[in-house]
């Protein structure tokens, strides 16, 4: 899995409650077998109209955020579907980091499957992120796992963040669960024979 | 001993490994698939030269992508057909069984998992779907993954949790005439709000839960996704028992009976803690209908439709302005008299025999409005031949809905069910996002009675006044 350590990168404000997967990633594009290839079609529905034209006033149409690569987003992001589509498509379109006041919890988990990070920031914290980014689309926020900081470059302001220490360590060292959970095969056997 | 509830019971155990600040490695009794969330997973396999630790407590389907019309035809979109195909590779590959598409027992991953008695109470359950909470409706730990988790259980027959909370919702008084399980799921959520049930095991409780059938207690269930919740439970009883006795993959005869008296010691010890408690009056609700994009912006049929600042963030007075927008409605307007185009009865929610029974009780002797377009899709093949021997295809035909195969169908539109822009659909379904059903299509969540109902009528009406 790829990991995650430290990013610096703009920010693209989207500060709306409720984001479902539906959205992030619409049903029309679930049919693909790969894992790759979903950012194109981030956001579709809400970037793009019926002739498939940039719909003008969507953040990510706009010009001076389209090398944004941390999202602040509402409270409960990426509610709904199950579909790990939607953090493939947040990557791949080139997000490292999601900012926002909660997260739903299959999502959340999701993403740190694939070296995405969300980062819980409480509320007021965020509408001083997203004013700022308002304001000016090269304000940029450098994250670092491993003091759970977000810097602002410009101020070199610090926000702590929380995170569980295990899922820390396995994105800082990209590790694959699967392989951490296989150290454990025998206890699996055991179990297995028990029941 | 203290005290368990009936979510720590099943997690107890299932325990595998725990170890303070990591996820526990909990065992997995049953995993669902289909084609949509799986393909990456075997793919994962076969990159890291693993393979599929237990076949045989694995299951597959065949259901979001399926056309709901004749299925001797091919399938024309070559994407849906490669993602299907690549399950039926998958599945010979790794050994699996799988409910094909012309499989006599093929439905919705939700439906024919309970109606062919493989979820049985006490188990752990996942699939890469979220309403995989569906299947706590028989006292069994159920939760939806996304597609690296699937590859974690397909590998390792455990996935790794960190402990949800716990929330006992205890829903007291009785549910009036013509109030239905639709209803007062969708009243729960209005109440609790849509991440009201984050991070929680909800375990509904209280006579008017105990009063349910199975079916309608899956409906409940279903839409604990909808709050947010990881999971949603509901202590197995007589009711469950009954509805498991001769299912194909339930217990035989001879040790159904014995295996009854351990699933009675599931239920929660009197005195055991939950994180949060809600209480909720049944005799209290009404019709629901949705009148957003998301099924906590509802309201009984008779309101009138919100005004944005009555919400008390200026998020939520956005989020709300935005979604009347999108759904061409104005706040204070009711719903009532709302004319529709379309009507999707179906989905993993509302499309068992009980959904369609009520739904053509409504129906017979009756004619779909000429305005608008109605279709009946059982949630499986089985459903499906029981409404025929029942003669309910007959009357729905009769009175103009389309009956369709098994299938997902609207509830997602990723096959060529869909609404158009604009288009006004009462659904039966569990989500109004937006877009859900078809680009700029607008949804309307509410009952099986109701959606037939408004058929017939050819607007949102109260189906109490039928
Ligand atoms: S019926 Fe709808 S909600 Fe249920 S599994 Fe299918 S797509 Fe998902």
């Amino acid at each position: 899995m790829e990991s995650f350590k430290k990013h610096t990168g703009s920010v693209a404000p989207l500060y709306q409650i409720n984001i479902d997967t539906d959205q992030i990633i619409p049903k029309q594009f679930l049919k693909r077998i790969e894992r790759t290839g979903f950012g194109e079609f981030l956001f579709n529905d809400w970037r793009f109209d019926n002739e498939g034209k940039p719909i003008k006033g969507f953040i990510l149409n706009d010009p001076k955020y389209k090398k944004s690569s941390i999202l602040a987003a509402g409270k409960n992001f990426g509610s709904g579907s199950s579909r790990e589509h939607a953090a493939w498509a947040l990557h791949d379109y080139g997000f490292r980091c999601i900012l926002a006041p909660s997260f739903a919890d299959i999502f959340y988990n999701n993403c740190f499957k694939i070296g995405l990070l969300p980062i819980q920031v409480d509320e007021s914290q965020m509408e001083k992120i997203v004013n700022s980014s308002q304001i000016n689309p090269n304000y940029q926020l450098t994250i670092d796992l491993d003091s759970q900081s977000i810097i602002e470059k410009d101020s070199n302001k610090k926000i702590l963040f929380e995170i569980n220490a295990f899922m820390k360590n396995c994105l800082l060292n990209g590790l694959d669960d699967i392989g951490l959970t296989l150290q454990h095969e025998e206890k699996i056997k055991k179990f297995e024979e028990l029941h | 001993m203290s005290p368990k509830t009936m979510f720590q019971k099943i997690w107890d155990s299932h325990l595998v490994y725990e170890e303070p600040g990591q996820p526990s490695i909990l065992y997995i009794d049953l995993h669902l698939i289909h084609e949509v969330t799986t393909p990456q997973a075997f793919e994962g396999l076969r990159i890291s030269n693993r393979s599929v630790r237990r076949p045989d407590l694995t299951v597959a389907t065949i259901d979001h992508n399926v056309p709901t019309t004749n299925r001797s035809l091919p399938i024309i979109d070559p994407i849906a057909k490669q993602q299907i195909e690549t399950l039926r590779t998958n599945c010979r590959e790794f050994d699996i069984e799988l409910y094909d598409i012309n499989h006599p027992r093929q439905g919705i991953v939700h439906v024919i998992a309970p109606e062919l008695g493989f979820t049985q109470p006490g188990m752990t359950i996942v699939c890469g779907d979220s309403h995989t909470s569906t299947h706590g409706a028989f006292g069994a730990f159920a939760l939806g993954i996304g597609t690296s988790e699937v590859e974690h259980v397909l590998a390792t027959q455990t996935l790794r949790q960190y402990k949800p909370k716990t929330m006992k919702i205890n829903v007291s008084g009785n549910l009036n005439f013509g109030i239905t399980a639709k209803d007062l799921i969708l009243s729960i959520i209005n109440q609790i709000g849509v991440n009201g049930g984050t991070g929680y095991a909800i375990e509904y409780s209280g006579n008017a839960i105990s009063e349910l059938s199975m079916e309608n207690r899956m409906t409940i269930c279903n839409m604990s996704i909808e709050a947010g919740a990881r999971a949603g439970m509901i202590a197995p009883d007589i009711v469950t028992f009954e509805y498991l006795r001769n299912k194909p993959q339930s217990p035989k005869e001879n040790v159904f009976d014995l295996k009854i008296k351990e699933w009675e010691n599931l239920k929660t010890d009197q005195g055991a803690h939950f994180d949060k408690e809600v209480n909720i009056d049944a005799s209290t609700i009404e019709p629901m209908v949705t009148w957003g994009t998301n099924p906590g912006m509802v309201m009984s049929i008779n309101e009138k439709i919100p005004s944005p600042d009555s919400f008390a963030t200026i998020n939520e007075q956005k989020a709300a302005s935005k979604a009347l927008e999108y759904m061409g409605l104005n706040a204070g307007d009711p719903l009532i008299n709302l004319p529709i185009n379309r009507v999707f009865i179906g989905s993993c929610t509302n499309s068992r025999i009980e959904d369609l029974r009520s739904a053509a009780k409504i129906a017979i002797n009756n004619h779909v409005n000429d305005n608008v377009q109605a279709m009946v899709v059982p949630g499986s093949t089985e459903v499906k031949k029981q409404a025929e021997s029942e003669g309910l295809d007959v009357i729905f035909k009769n009175a103009g809905f389309d009956w369709r195969e098994a299938g997902c169908s609207m509830c997602l539109g990723m096959n060529p069910d869909i609404l158009k822009p604009k288009q006004r659909c009462a659904s039966t379904s569990n989500r109004n996002f937006e877009g859900r059903q078809g680009k700029d299509g607008r949804t309307h969540l509410l009952s099986p009675e109701m959606a037939a109902a408004s058929a017939i009528a050819g607007c949102l009406v109260d189906v109490r006044n039928w």
